[in-house]
């Protein structure tokens, strides 16, 4: 009797540590990756011959210690956490949703061509929501052709996906240049809404409210996905779609509901970015935030809560990347180097973790 | 214990020792190969013998021990190197590239930057279409050759270059008796020719009727050698009863495990058919897809109670009749009746509302999903359904209070109900499957090669909670290529030929024949 | 209407359609070739934008295309070293990494360019043309068809090349199997590693020759993100041909033409939006999609990464 108490105790106790190794082994799966690639690319810094801490300090005073940059930090928070909850929702059920620019400027341009037509019409807040809903629905529609190609016939989403995304940057423009071009400008560029009709401003800041709805929105997917059946059948599909088969789920339906939800909430980003920050889309203007967030969304493994801080730390490094073109002397395009850094990094530790594991006997 | 007799062996293992994550797969093994002498490995799953293989076929280093070809000892550092000492490997799954051609598949490997020069492959392949005595056309493309067809490229590619060793590993797991017996021809001409050839079977019939020398490997290790002299000295019974021997020692020879292995009693049961079936098929066919085998016109009725064997070579079919009646496969034709009510438009979740179940036969390709939990996996087939889930939430508590509660129930061997299913063994698999799939609602379950794959132990025990179930009132389908087995549990055995059911027949005396027509399409019932 | 038939319109027309489109060929015979070992490349538009810049700096240090050429290629195929290591040796996801070097290439040139030209953009002389004897003097299409780089003619050459090799050498045999079956492959004694990593560096290889003619002789500048998503239409291209090098021709051509139509319709006078235009070809590959969807074929091995042992 005392014999198995014991033995239960040591149990328990063994599954403590275990939970504790497994945690701790988490942290050092993300910081590790984090800091070689702020090394690696000290090193191409010095190579340059720019003063790695100098450019990393600037950065992070610009990005996050100043209130101006802390405020733009935040801003430009708002479309990367929708499309990263757009891309989970994606991942997580197995689909490799590329098509994010096409899906994102879509929705940007309908809602910069809606809002100042509809504002003289309607009330500030049905205005905004009306925006925000055409923008998701045509993001949602956009995403519809690969979703139904790779529903019922397996075509690869990778390339359909692609392809739309180059066909809706271009259909953007042509709407903007064709369609809903103001003609009062010489440039090219749709109406633009009045900045006091916009998203409103987060008590005295500059923040709007755009962010509160991204954070609430990546809290809802991170939730529906660990919670709800919903979210566990987008997970059976992605992790082996044959079993969904075997276990009756609708894998077709179950992937084109996936594809319209990540293009929806992709598309809300694109809406909340002209809503909150432009209030107008310029011909040719594509921020390409796409493939730049698929990084942050590996690294944070599809967690919706991880995935709110790398947004932060990825915004910081945008903001005082741009700052850093202009005074210290390193192009803003550096922070793709250390965002390809970071992705490589992200999975040699997983690699050699894999490794170890498989070493030590699983 | 193997003492190396002279002649000197082609090849030999002296203690090889291999070793994998919490498996001592290979204990100080020590092997020796003659030529013109077919050597079987006899030895349940799990005994190390595909291990073995993999260190001679050069998939896999040894941690120590060394490897003597010819006497010499040698590294076999790649399956180039392999094949470069004489060493040909047919292994369990084909491996043949589908989209190229017989002649192509057998030239792959000739080199890297030359120009295919196909006339000098084609003498060789004819030098061993007469050597093997089989006719294939070289240009077919391998994708479309039958099994026991694409077995045969398999062994000319192993002896392509080089006829010293040929390894077959389960060989006959994929043929029809008729294959089973062309292939012993094939073992013959080989062996006469001087070739050494390494059988692995887990089969007791097999390795008295094919081998000259039987080895038997029990838990990685060697456990017991017949030489040639004494095995030709012995007649069949006499042979099992040494072999049952050295598998399980004096005293455990008479135990379940060794039963299992010898058992070849008929199932004797009456099934009352005066009432109305429990299942009706009528005129079901399915559409072809890429590469598989649909059904056609397959007709049959079920009764509570009935154990009903579906016996086949693969691929003729079995895969879609077990989607069909899941619910996984939409019909093209026919009518699919539950106690007499039509099910045929139902998908799966309503089939397993009303009674269906299916264990298939891909535990880990479509049974479970591999990286999610034991606990979530026993729920895989209800998600969305009450209790465990309302509104669309999901209950964890219950899911995982459910899962303790049945893994202490069926005895699945797992550290908790956490831990992802893929690092369950086979067998314990096998159990979150059969947990899932039989309980007081299930009505028909169907089962697909049940112990594909277990060791003795968990295949006594899913034949045991088979007949359990029958004896339950439950209607049965057991779909298997091994016909030994269908023979222990089944009350009638059904063949499988080309997506047609070539007919039923009860279980008897004379039932091996009578299958074995039917599987071969020369007789139809 | 009459203008845009005049010949200067058609003849820029025809040139341009080749001068874009052969840096699409590079990219899609080379990206055919790792689809074909299984392995999806989506990093090669990383390769040709490197390609393009080592291919140019040489190009404009040396004063000579050929240089320009081999170092352009050899930067492509260090790229590839990298996919390489990362993708077939460690196993690592093809699409994370795929991303990661496009994304990494894209800055990195886009910095060293930075740091060595600041922001001028020095212009390369006019390529070397060589006029196809008899067949450059056609009127109207032989200025266009046949008086080009020695590297279009090579580019044009080399589907036919691969379109042999794929059916006829063991180097075919050895891709095709290393992408439907890597396992009978290795079983076959031929080594599905090297055999993946020999078409990964081809890819590399051709992929920075194009972004090296993109640069040199198409436009006769750097500049960073110049290629704009052409080995994104690479990958494409590789996927409907299924295999075949002249799919990847007509492709490229298809492309070619309606990025040059843009160029020739200013030419003409014409005034729509470039959009419309750069939409053709998206749109047409499109339709193919949805028409022949039932047909699309990939090697089944395609992306997932080969252990031995592992079945």
């Amino acid at each position: 009797m005392s014999a198995s108490a014991d033995i239960d105790l040591t149990a328990a106790e063994q599954e403590r540590q275990e939970r504790r190794r497994e945690i701790l082994a988490a942290v050092l799966r993300v910081l590790i990756p984090v800091m070689a690639a702020l090394v690696m690319g000290g090193i191409i810094l010095l190579i340059l011959g720019k003063n790695p801490l100098d450019y990393y300090g600037f950065v992070l005073r610009r990005g996050l210690l100043t209130w101006g940059g802390l405020q733009e930090t935040l801003t430009r928070m708002a479309p990367l956490l929708l499309i990263g909850a757009g891309l989970i929702v994606a991942f997580r059920a197995g689909i490799w949703n590329l098509g994010t620019d096409g899906q994102f400027l879509i929705a940007a341009v309908l809602s910069a061509a809606l809002a100042p037509a509809l504002i003289t019409v309607l009330p500030d807040a049905l205005t905004i929501i009306i925006c925000m809903v055409v923008s998701m629905l045509a993001a949602a529609i956009w995403s519809l052709i690969p979703a139904i190609l790779k529903a019922r016939y397996g075509i690869n989403e990778i390339i359909t996906s692609l392809m739309m995304s180059f066909l809706g940057v271009s259909f953007a423009n042509v709407l903007v240049k064709l369609f809903f071009r103001d003609p009062a400008t010489t440039v090219p560029q749709t109406m633009s809404l009045a900045v006091e009709d916009r998203l409103p401003r987060l008590f005295d800041t500059t923040i709007h409210l755009g962010l509160i709805i991204a954070l609430v929105v990546i809290v809802l997917v991170h939730v529906m996905m660990t919670r709800t059946a919903f979210g566990l059948k987008l997970q059976v599909v992605g992790a082996n779609p044959a079993a969904a088969v075997h276990a009756g789920l609708r894998v077709g339906w179950l992937t084109i509901a996936t594809f319209a939800i990540s293009a929806g909430l992709i598309g809300l980003g694109g809406a909340v970015e002209i809503l909150g920050v432009w209030g107008v889309v310029r011909a040719d203007w594509n921020p390409a935030f796409g493939l730049l967030v698929v990084p942050l969304v590996f690294l944070a493994r599809f967690n919706g809560y991880a995935t709110i801080g790398f947004t932060l730390f990825f915004s910081a490094l945008m903001i005082g990347g741009d700052s850093a073109a202009r005074r210290v002397g390193v192009p803003n395009d550096f922070v793709l180097v250390l965002v390809a850094l970071l992705l490589i990094f992200l999975a040699v530790v997983e690699y050699l973790d894999h490794l170890r594991r498989k070493k030590a006997g699983a | 214990m193997n003492a190396i007799t002279a002649p000197s062996p082609v090849v030999a293992v002296r203690n090889v020792t291999k070793r994998f994550p919490g498996v001592l797969a290979n204990d100080r093994v020590s092997l020796a190969f003659h030529a013109g002498e077919v050597h079987v490995l006899l030895g349940e799953n799990g005994a190390g013998k595909s291990t073995l293989i993999g260190i001679l076929a050069g998939m896999q280093q040894p941690d120590e021990g060394e490897i003597l070809i010819d006497g010499q000892a040698v590294r076999i550092g790649s399956p180039r190197q392999s094949l470069e000492f004489g060493i040909g490997t047919v292994f369990q799954h084909v491996l043949l590239v589908p989209s190229l051609s017989v002649i192509e598949n057998l030239m792959l490997g000739g080199g890297w930057w030359g120009r295919l020069v196909k006339a000098p492959a084609l003498a060789r392949f004819r030098e061993l279409s007469t050597l093997l005595g089989v006719a294939i056309d070289p240009d077919a493309i391998v994708g479309r050759l039958s099994l026991g067809e694409q077995q045969q490229v398999e062994i000319m590619r192993a002896l392509w270059r080089g006829e010293k060793v040929l390894i077959l590993d389960e060989p006959t797991s994929m043929l029809t008796p008729q294959g089973v017996r062309d292939l012993g021809e094939v073992i013959k001409r080989l062996r006469a020719k001087g070739v050494a050839v390494i059988l692995i079977t887990h089969k007791l019939l097999e390795a008295y009727e094919f081998g000259d020398r039987i080895s038997v490997l029990r838990l990685g290790r060697v456990v017991g050698d017949i030489p040639p002299e004494r095995l030709s000295a012995m007649g069949e019974a006499e042979a099992t009863d040494a072999i049952i021997e050295l598998m399980f020692g004096k005293e455990a020879a008479r135990s379940g495990e060794a039963e299992t292995l010898v058992d070849t009693a008929h199932r004797q049961r009456q099934v009352a058919r005066d009432r109305a079936p429990r299942l009706t098929l009528r005129g079901v066919s399915t559409e072809a897809a890429r590469g598989e085998c649909p059904l056609r016109e397959v007709s049959f009725e079920l009764w509570p109670g009935e154990v009903l064997g579906i016996a086949g070579v693969d691929g003729n079919g079995q895969k879609h009749l077990a989607e069909v009646l899941a619910g996984q496969r939409g019909v093209s034709a026919g009518r699919i009746e539950l106690n007499g009510g039509d099910i045929t438009g139902a998908g799966v979740p309503a089939r397993r509302q009303a009674g269906i179940r299916y264990v298939t036969d891909e535990r880990l390709g479509e049974g479970t999903v591999g990286i999610f939990s034991v606990a979530t996996n026993l729920v895989l087939k209800e998600i969305g359904r009450p209790p465990y889930w309302s509104r669309g939430w999901s209950d964890w508590d219950g899911i995982h209070g459910h899962a303790r509660d049945q893994i202490g129930r069926n005895d699945i061997r797992t550290p908790s109900e956490r831990t992802p299913v893929a690092k369950l063994s086979g067998g314990n698999i096998q159990k979150v499957l059969l947990a899932r799939e039989i309980n007081s609602e299930a009505q028909v379950v169907v089962f697909n090669k049940p112990t594909y794959g277990l060791d003795l132990q968990n295949t006594r025990l899913a034949h045991e909670r088979i007949i359990a179930s029958a004896d339950h009132g439950i209607a049965i389908v057991v779909i298997s290529t091994d016909l030994d087995e269908l023979i222990k549990v089944s009350d009638r055995i059904g063949v499988m030929f080309q997506g047609r059911l070539a007919g039923i027949v009860e279980n008897g005396p004379d039932i091996e024949r009578r299958v074995g027509l039917l599987m071969t399409g020369v007789e139809a019932a | 209407m009459n203008a845009l038939l005049a010949q200067p319109f058609l003849t820029a027309l025809v040139f341009g359609a080749i001068t874009a489109g052969i840096p699409l060929l590079l990219a899609g015979l080379g990206e055919q070739i790792s689809e074909k070992a299984g392995v999806l490349n989506i990093g090669i538009e990383g390769m040709m934008l490197f390609g393009a810049y080592a291919g140019f700096v040489a190009a404009y240090y040396s004063g000579s295309f050929l240089v320009g050429f081999v170092v352009g290629g050899l930067g492509g195929a260090l790229v590839a070293a990298l996919v390489m290591l990362l993708c077939i040796r460690f196993g690592l996801n093809q699409i994370v990494i795929g991303i990661a070097v496009t994304l990494g290439f894209e800055g990195l040139t886009a910095i060293l360019h930075h740091f060595q030209f600041s922001r001028t953009y020095p212009r390369l002389a006019a390529a070397p043309v060589v006029d196809i004897p008899g067949l450059a003097a056609i009127p109207v299409i032989g200025p266009g068809l046949f008086s080009h780089n020695a590297m279009v003619y090579l580019a044009v050459a080399l589907v036919a090349v691969l379109a042999w090799a794929f059916r006829h050498t063991y180097f075919g045999l050895n891709l095709e199997a290393a992408g439907n079956k890597p396992a009978a492959l290795d079983a076959a004694g031929i080594d599905v590693m090297k055999t993946r990593t020999i078409a990964v560096l081809c890819t590399g290889l051709l992929a920075g020759v194009g972004g090296a003619y993109m640069a040199n002789v198409g436009a006769g500048i750097f500049v960073p993100f110049m290629t704009g998503g052409a080995g994104f239409i690479g990958i494409v291209l590789a996927m409907l041909a299924r295999g075949r090098p002249l799919w990847v021709l007509l492709g490229a051509l298809l492309f070619g033409v309606s990025l040059s139509m843009t160029t020739a319709l200013q030419v003409a006078g014409v005034n729509i939006p470039t959009d419309v235009v750069q939409m053709l070809p998206f749109t047409m590959v499109m339709l193919v999609l949805v028409i022949f969807a039932r047909h699309s074929v990939l090697p089944p091995a395609l992306g997932l990464p080969y252990v031995r042992g592992d079945r």
